[in-house]
């Protein structure tokens, strides 16, 4: 009997070790990898660099126009993907009857949550490039990334829109509230820290991404400013893929300080909404 | 004429049959009790009165339920209007995650009511009425979440009582809270006879025998016993009602 318990005692501190190993794992390799970023980039992070246009002279090339474009593509996904994202999660949640066809979307939502976002860019490519004619546009890649987001907006809106206990509902409809007054009034504003921190993170999601908006050309060699959503635009992680493709060393040292860049707007959107959802936790108990 | 008439009313969710071919009248400015052990569908025929089932899946209803003479499940009838006129406190205080005024307001202001002066009278009429104000007038603009159960539970029949109800539906309004609350409420429910008709779901004996007028004994769906309370607790014509008072089951 004893003995028994010795070697319970002995698995179990074994998996506390093991445990720990694997999280320091994870930790150490990111902080390398962070550590690394900030010793090569750091240096040239000044106010030419984001000041500057692309250059074929490293040290005189800067992240202004990509980062403008980045800043373009948030804000007109957000203006896309958020109102479709959040009506239909709305939907499905309070509207949508719960039959086998609504199983169905209910899936195959899911299911797009998860295809790689290559297949989104080819998708794009076709509808939006070439049958709509949007080109290489901004309006383009925002539309691109915006299909990207939405399953995520849709799937994070009901997730949020479920939290909020049937008690609140039943109030607002014994006081005589309608279906739409209900939701407008009681189940968005009790949901909203949720909503946004899903919206926030999907956002935070697309301003990283480059493979889709590679495949629909946004691969390029860009030295104006955009100023209108059907102009020609690069954004952050192309402009890295861009710089790492080149041999020079000084190009390399700018993808890593524009490395650095995108990871502090990353970094600050997640703590956005992670500062939002506790805000939110503290406001409203049930 | 009866303030309320139920007329061989059925209920089915799917293929439960939940009520049994129930009559029952109710007059104005009474306090009915409905008792009965769990699972006897006092609560759903309750719903049943402001249409609160008619979210439920597979809700079925035969009969007839008549307000004022009015059928409510008519298709005619707008839910949103009956449910101004027959108002709801639930089991479990449910205030809004927002200021005590705020939600003494709710009801008026999805209605469209602005005017100032008109709801802060509102709110002092309804919260005095539920003996509320003394405790808040000072903090009106605070959550509603931070007051105790008890003042969380007055304030929800007080928002109830705002949107000036004929008849108010009470599904244990007691039951989660401490007894010097309950008392409390029991108290209000007493003072509200006068101006409004009351109908409370309760699963505490002593509570109905004290509260109510009337009081109606539901047993597996069908309606038992209904008469004066004071004849069902004291001499009931049914032996399941006298098992039942007397705690032999439930």
């Amino acid at each position: 009997m004893k003995q028994k318990f010795d070697i319970n005692r002995f698995k179990d501190n074994m998996f506390k070790y093991f445990g720990l190993a694997c999280t320091l794992f994870g930790l150490a390799v990111l902080s390398i990898f962070l550590i690394n970023i900030l010793i090569e980039g750091l240096g040239r992070l000044n106010w030419q660099f984001f000041s500057s246009l692309p250059s074929r002279m490293p040290e005189k090339s800067g992240i202004l126009i990509c980062l403008l474009g980045s800043i373009w593509i948030m804000v007109l996904t957000a203006i896309i993907a958020v109102p479709l994202g959040v009506a239909s999660g709305i939907f499905l949640e309070e509207y949508g009857k719960k039959n086998k066809i609504a199983s169905f979307i209910e899936i195959n939502i899911s299911n797009l949550a998860g295809v790689p976002s290559i297949i989104y860019g080819l998708l794009a490519l076709e509808i939006f490039v070439r049958i709509l004619g949007l080109g290489k546009s901004l309006l383009a890649g925002s539309l691109t990334l915006s299909l990207l987001i939405l399953p995520i907006i849709i799937v994070s809106t009901r997730e949020a829109i479920k939290a909020v206990p049937k008690s609140i509902r039943e109030a607002s409809y014994a006081l005589g509230g309608t279906k739409w007054q209900t939701i407008r009034f009681q189940v968005l504003p009790a949901a909203s820290g949720g909503l946004l921190t899903g919206v926030i993170l999907a956002i935070s999601r697309a301003v990283g991404e480059s493979a889709p908006l590679i495949v629909i050309g946004a691969l390029l060699y860009i030295t104006t400013i955009p100023t209108s959503p059907m102009d020609d635009f690069a954004v952050m992680p192309i402009q890295i893929f861009n710089w790492l493709s080149r041999p020079q060393k000084g190009f390399i040292e700018n993808a890593t300080a524009a490395i650095i860049v995108l990871l502090l707007i990353t970094f600050i959107m997640n703590g956005l909404a992670i500062y939002l959802r506790n805000r939110w936790q503290k406001k409203i108990k049930w | 004429m009866a303030k309320l008439d139920a007329e061989k009313v059925n209920v089915y969710y799917g293929d439960h049959h939940i009520i049994k071919d129930v009559n029952l009248s109710i007059q104005e400015n009474t306090v009915t009790a409905f008792i009965g052990p769990s699972g006897c569908g006092k609560s759903t025929f309750l719903r049943l009165l402001n249409r609160m089932n008619d979210y439920i899946e597979n809700f079925k209803k035969t009969g007839d339920i008549l307000i004022d003479g009015g059928d409510i499940y008519d298709k005619k009838v707008r839910v949103e209007d009956l449910r101004k006129r027959v108002g709801m406190v639930f089991q479990k205080p449910n205030p809004f995650p927002k200021s005590i005024y705020e939600n003494v307001v709710y009801g008026l202001r999805i209605q469209g009511i602005k005017d100032k002066s008109k709801l802060d009278a509102v709110v002092e009429n309804s919260l005095k009425k539920v003996a509320l104000w003394g405790e808040v007038k000072d903090k009106l603009q605070q959550s509603a979440l931070a007051l105790s159960g008890g003042q969380q539970q007055r304030l929800c029949i007080a928002r109830t009582l705002a949107v000036e109800p004929t008849i108010i539906l009470m599904d244990e309004p007691a039951s989660a809270l401490d007894p010097i609350s309950s008392a409390k409420i029991e108290d209000l429910i007493s003072e509200l006879k006068e101006n409004f008709t009351i109908i409370i779901v309760t699963h505490n004996m002593q509570q109905a025998s004290r509260v109510s007028d009337k009081t109606a004994f539901f047993y597996l769906g069908e309606l038992v016993e209904f008469g004066d309370t004071d004849q069902i607790f004291t001499k009931p014509v049914k032996e399941l009602t006298q098992n039942y008072i007397t705690g032999r089951f439930g």
